[in-house]
């Protein structure tokens, strides 16, 4: 069981949370703008990575507040804990979105329960 | 005192002022306060306990602990309280114990299954069940596989419930020791002179390891059991430090999560009332230090399987820490220098040791013991033993001379090899040592060390110094200062382990007669493994699935290493070229019951109720599960069934008036200057321009375009909207809700509340439904004028706060009463006396499924299948089209979800009316009959229309209506007529009323 640190309330386990998939992933908008092809990549296509993953994190049975994770899928090490409206802190990171105020910061994806 | 044959005068650590009787497969024997089964049985001079899985040959006690591969046993305490396949080694003795052996039919000194070893065993090779059974497939089903399951079994599961209680605990450390033998107690013991919470288990009843069997030690000028017992105690006086005895490591997960099972009572003659018999512990520790020890090694030659043939250090440890003689006339088969502390050993205690054949050449003469009587071979091959139930002799040969020597008694040095399961489980790298011929642990993935024998420390200094290392780095790691460096204590032994070993097969094993077995507990041989690598199974992954061996209980703690020897000289490759199979959890198997806990029964998945719950039992309701909601399903008078009452309900509630609960409904208030706007990007509708004290039905949409939920919107105020949702997606509507507002919007100021247990709700419905509640209400007109269909207002009722909703599920004029949960059975009582004078009927979900259905209205989950648009149920005109966007806006300009073929929502009818289509029946159309083109969603006999009613999703269906089309039923398919979904009061002349 993962031990993640809640950017509010801090390190709890992982029993408290729920996974949420990858984040930084834009709404294409606005809709007349977006092709089909995209709305369906926005829909179904997520990088599933083996390695350093940018992904959601809920925490359920405490603050109830959306987070970001930073985490390597095969070791389970935590990068970085960042809130969802903060770029990722990592120095290498391409995903977050460092000075683009048009790009929203995660990617809730409706029923995805 | 019960003369035990094979019990030493005097040493070990029983106590020998209390006899405990017990009981093996009925018969009745004698052992002492602080034996194992095991060590009471071998006491008695009982070897064989058991029948092998395959070949049911005889088999005896071998280790002395976790390896154990045969000495399973069932213990029963009573009809509720029997346990099988516990090890022998591990079952701690008290008075009145009951074992039986296990997988032996009528008894284990006659098992009619022994001709699988004798007649059949050429038809059970390794993979034979891949070979042998294949064909005819019913004989497999039908005469192969019953008999193999029946002859190849390990214990019986109790069939009763499980009467004890089990207990789990959180913990935290800062730094975790798992094993307490010299390691670990030295590192127990630095980490908590640095101030480090410390908790150190260990799986056996006394901790210390091998420190329990030593013999002729000492440690810092002291006697070996003295400095145990002076460290111990000085363990256990530390505020710092838990000490968790009968507590095993069974699981090494991420983030050093660690499970341990405590065993609280198992070792207890009477089982003390209201104790847990066991303790999930769940450790989470900043630090661990894993001193597990090591695990004897077996030798693999012919016929090494027999009662009495066991692992010479277990041999040594039955008698040094239990006073028992395993045998009178021991043969020795080495390896390692072990041997020879264990032939010493044994010599002292008067037991004969009549040879020690070594398979090396030159065998350790370091320390060699008194030699009197004691034949030694060099060079020695095994080439088999004899013995029906219990080994008579075993055959050496030496260069050219060949001799069988009478013996009771074989034990086997093969080396040993460190228990790296947990830190394999915690995804460190093992690496191979080729001095020492073993896996060690390598690279840790955890904040986490390993010490003392279990990564080849084995000498006792060593290990001692290894221990205080790793608890002093452990401390270090986990933020405390530690204190100068000391060296460890300084040791004198008088037989050193020494070193050796051996891996795989010994030379004789190959072309023998008698099986030369590598696993035990599955019965796979030598042999086995070589026919394996011949038939091309080169993959250690392969071969261990092919063969089965290690894949039985005891996970090839015992196996797994001679079988990778096997494969690497079957093979030409090294040991590390083929790598090793994954270590899983538990690392030995663990009871259901620690892992369920309290969470059983009632506690297992609570069941959740409404204020009214109990007055539905009063009135004889009928219950449903709703999710976990218990929902009234029907109220049958005497002598109704179902469908009798659900007619009457359903015909009361349109003649005059009916109550219903309607409380599990979710609930949510969505309150804040952007509320509006909020559930104007959420939701389908248009709110803005929903008037303070009015409602609009509600549909949500995944975003990828299908409909998740539904629901009533109420809006109090312009900034608060009283927001409700199905039954069962209320928890996931606040999520979503939740998860918009934070990803995507956070823009947006609204706050949400979920209110579902906050209000109870009574739903009164029906022509009369006015009548019953005006005089009830306080500071609200609900006439028709004042008041119409789709109002919401806050009021009184009964003198407590009310919120009324004048909304309709069934099409007749209706309310529903929200007031808060702790008033809700006062309120309902209210208006309950108030509703007889108009006969008013309390109803249930079925009679509410009906009424809807009459009118068309849609369930969700039942005319939706998370494939279905809100077009395709006819509920279009919900959508704001102005809108620039909502969830799922854009997927339904997605061409598939706009196309005119989609399966719509339509009325079906039989053309007779007594007929009710079966949900779920599959729709064709005459001219094409082999093609689906829908499904029967939602079917009843409607006693308010006098025939059976249906909805159903057909393709192109609102073109359709008019058609015949058939529907598949168990006696044939039927005509039946598409009509509009709407059966009853098309108009809705009877809501607003
Ligand atoms: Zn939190």
């Amino acid at each position: 069981m993962l031990l993640l640190e809640c950017p509010y309330c801090g390190p709890r386990a992982e029993i408290e949370f729920r996974y949420g998939g990858e984040s930084h992933i834009r709404r294409p908008g606005p809709h007349a703008e977006v092709s089909d092809a995209q709305w369906a990549d926005y829909l179904y296509n997520r990088k599933n990575l083996k390695g350093e993953h940018r992904e959601r994190w809920l925490h359920a049975a405490g603050c109830r507040r959306w987070f970001n994770v930073a985490r390597n899928t095969v070791t389970h090490q935590v990068l970085a804990v960042y809130k969802m409206t903060e770029p990722c802190p990592l120095p290498d990171d391409t995903g977050a979105p460092v000075g683009d105020p048009s790009m929203t910061p995660g990617t809730a994806m409706g029923g995805a329960a | 005192m019960t003369t035990t044959l094979f019990r030493t005068g005097s040493g070990g650590l029983i106590d020998r002022s209390r006899p405990l009787r017990f009981t093996f497969d009925g018969k009745s024997y004698s052992g002492l306060q602080g034996d194992t089964l095991a060590s009471a049985l071998l006491a008695n001079g009982v070897h064989l306990v058991g029948r092998s899985f395959k070949y049911h040959r005889p088999r005896g006690i071998m280790g002395i602990g976790a390896d154990e591969p045969n000495a399973l046993v069932g213990v029963r305490r009573d009809d509720a309280r029997y346990t099988p396949n516990l090890l022998a080694t591990q079952v701690e003795l008290y008075d009145g114990l009951d074992a039986v052996s296990q997988n032996r039919h009528p008894s284990l000194e006659n098992d009619r299954m022994a001709v699988n070893d004798r007649l059949l065993s050429r038809f059970i090779p390794a993979g034979f069940y891949y070979k042998t059974f294949m064909w005819p497939h019913k004989a497999w089903d039908r005469l192969y596989e019953p008999r193999i399951r029946a002859a190849a079994g390990l214990g019986v599961a109790p069939d009763k419930p499980d009467p004890d209680s089990y207990t789990q605990r959180y913990a935290h450390c800062d730094v975790l020791v798992i094993g307490a033998g010299p390691a670990g107690i030295t590192a127990a013991m630095e980490a908590a002179t640095a101030d480090a919470r410390v908790i150190l288990c260990d799986d056996r009843a006394a901790m210390g390891g091998s420190l329990l069997s030593a013999a002729s030690v000492t440690i810092a000028g002291k006697d070996s059991s003295v400095w145990l017992d002076e460290s111990l105690a000085a363990l256990a006086r530390m505020p710092n430090v838990t000490l968790l005895s009968r507590t095993i490591a069974f699981g090494y997960y991420p983030h050093n999560w660690i499970g341990l099972t405590e065993r609280l009572t198992d070792h207890l003659a009477v089982m003390p009332a209201g104790r847990p018999r066991e303790r999930l512990w769940q450790v989470r520790a900043k630090e661990v230090v894993i001193a597990a020890g090591a695990i004897e090694r077996p030798l693999v030659f012919p016929g090494n399987d027999r009662p009495g043939i066991m692992l010479a250090d277990a041999a040594r440890t039955y008698l040094q820490q239990y006073g028992v003689s395993v045998g009178r006339r021991v043969a020795i088969v080495a390896a390692h220098d072990s041997a020879y502390r264990a032939a010493h050993e044994l010599r002292a205690a008067g037991i004969a040791v009549v040879v020690i054949a070594d398979i090396r050449s030159r065998p350790a003469v370091a320390n060699p013991p008194d030699c009197a009587g004691t034949r030694i071979l060099s060079d020695a091959s095994i080439e088999g033993t004899t013995g029906k139930l219990r080994v008579t002799s075993i055959t050496l040969s030496a260069g050219s001379k060949r001799e069988t020597f009478a013996c009771d008694t074989v034990l086997m040095a093969g080396g040993f090899t460190p228990s790296v399961h947990l830190f394999s489980q915690s995804r460190g790298k093992l690496a191979w040592d080729p001095e020492l011929q073993a896996y060690l642990p390598g690279q840790s993935a955890e904040a986490e060390r390993s010490a003392g024998a279990c990564r080849g420390r084995f000498a006792l200094e060593e290990a001692l110094a290894d221990g205080m290392e790793a608890g002093r780095a452990a401390a270090r790691s986990a933020g405390f200062a530690t204190g100068v460096e000391v060296h460890g204590p300084a040791v004198t032994v008088s037989h050193p382990i020494g070193e050796g070993g051996h891996i795989g097969a010994t030379s004789s094993s190959k072309g023998a007669k008698d099986k030369a077995f590598v696993d035990w507990q599955n019965d796979v041989t030598a042999n086995d493994i070589l026919l394996a690598a011949r038939e091309g199974f080169i993959s250690i992954e392969h071969v261990k699935r092919y063969t089965t061996t290690g894949m039985a209980t005891d996970q090839g703690k015992l196996s797994n290493i001679n079988a990778l020897g096997i494969v690497s000289e079957a093979t030409g490759r090294t040991i590390p070229e083929i790598g090793l199979t994954t270590f899983r959890a538990p690392y030995t198997p663990i009871t259901f019951g620690s892992l369920a806990g309290r969470a059983r029964g009632d506690l297992f998945d609570p069941a959740r109720v409404t204020a009214f719950n109990d007055w539905a039992i009063e009135q004889g309701a009928v219950f449903e599960n709703v999710r976990n909601w218990k929902r009234a399903h029907y109220f049958p008078r005497p002598g109704e069934d179902m469908h009798a009452a659900v007619a009457r309900e359903c015909l009361q509630v349109r003649k005059s008036v009916g109550i219903f609960d309607a409380s599990t409904l979710g609930k949510i208030e969505v309150v804040g200057p952007d509320a509006a706007e909020f559930l104007n990007r959420f939701y389908v509708n248009a709110w803005t321009k929903l008037g303070v004290g009015k409602c609009r039905y509600g549909v949500l949409l995944r975003e990828d375009g299908f409909i998740l939920d539904d629901g009533v919107v109420g809006r109090l105020a312009p900034d608060r909207f009283h927001v409700t949702t199905t039954t069962g997606g209320a928890a996931r509507v606040l999520n979503m809700m939740e998860d918009y507002l934070q990803t995507e919007w956070p823009d947006l100021r609204v706050w949400l509340t979920s209110t579902t247990e906050q209000w109870s709700v009574i739903a009164v419905q029906g022509p009369n439904a006015r009548e019953v509640l005006s005089p009830l209400i306080e500071g609200l007109d609900v006439s028709a004028e004042a008041f119409p269909h789709m109002s919401i207002a806050d009021a009184q009722m009964c003198g407590v706060p009310m919120r009324l909703m004048r909304v309709s599920f069934t099409g007749e004029l209706g309310f529903e009463v929200n007031v808060p949960s702790g008033y809700g059975a006062m309120v309902w009582q209210a208006i309950w006396e108030r509703g007889k004078l108009y006969d008013m009927v309390p109803y249930g979900t079925e009679t509410m499924h009906v009424l809807r259905a009459e009118k068309g209205f849609i369930i969700v989950g039942q005319e939706t299948d998370g494939t279905v648009t809100p077009d395709d149920v006819g509920l279009a005109w919900a959508i704001g089209k102005a809108k620039p966007d909502f969830v799922g806006k854009r997927s339904l300009a997605r061409p598939a979800l706009a196309a005119s073929n989609r399966k719509q929502l339509v009325g079906l009818l039989t053309r007779n009316p007594q007929i009710a289509l079966e949900e779920g029946a599959q729709i064709v159309s005459p001219s094409a009959p082999g093609t689906s083109i829908g499904h029967v969603t939602s079917s009843y006999h409607s006693s308010v229309l006098k025939k059976s009613i249906a909805l159903a999703l057909v393709r192109g269906g609102r073109a359709r209506i008019g058609q015949i089309l058939h529907v598949s039923m168990p006696g044939g398919s039927i005509p039946v007529g598409v009509v509009a979904p709407v059966f009853f009061d098309p108009e809705g002349k009877r809501i607003n009323v």
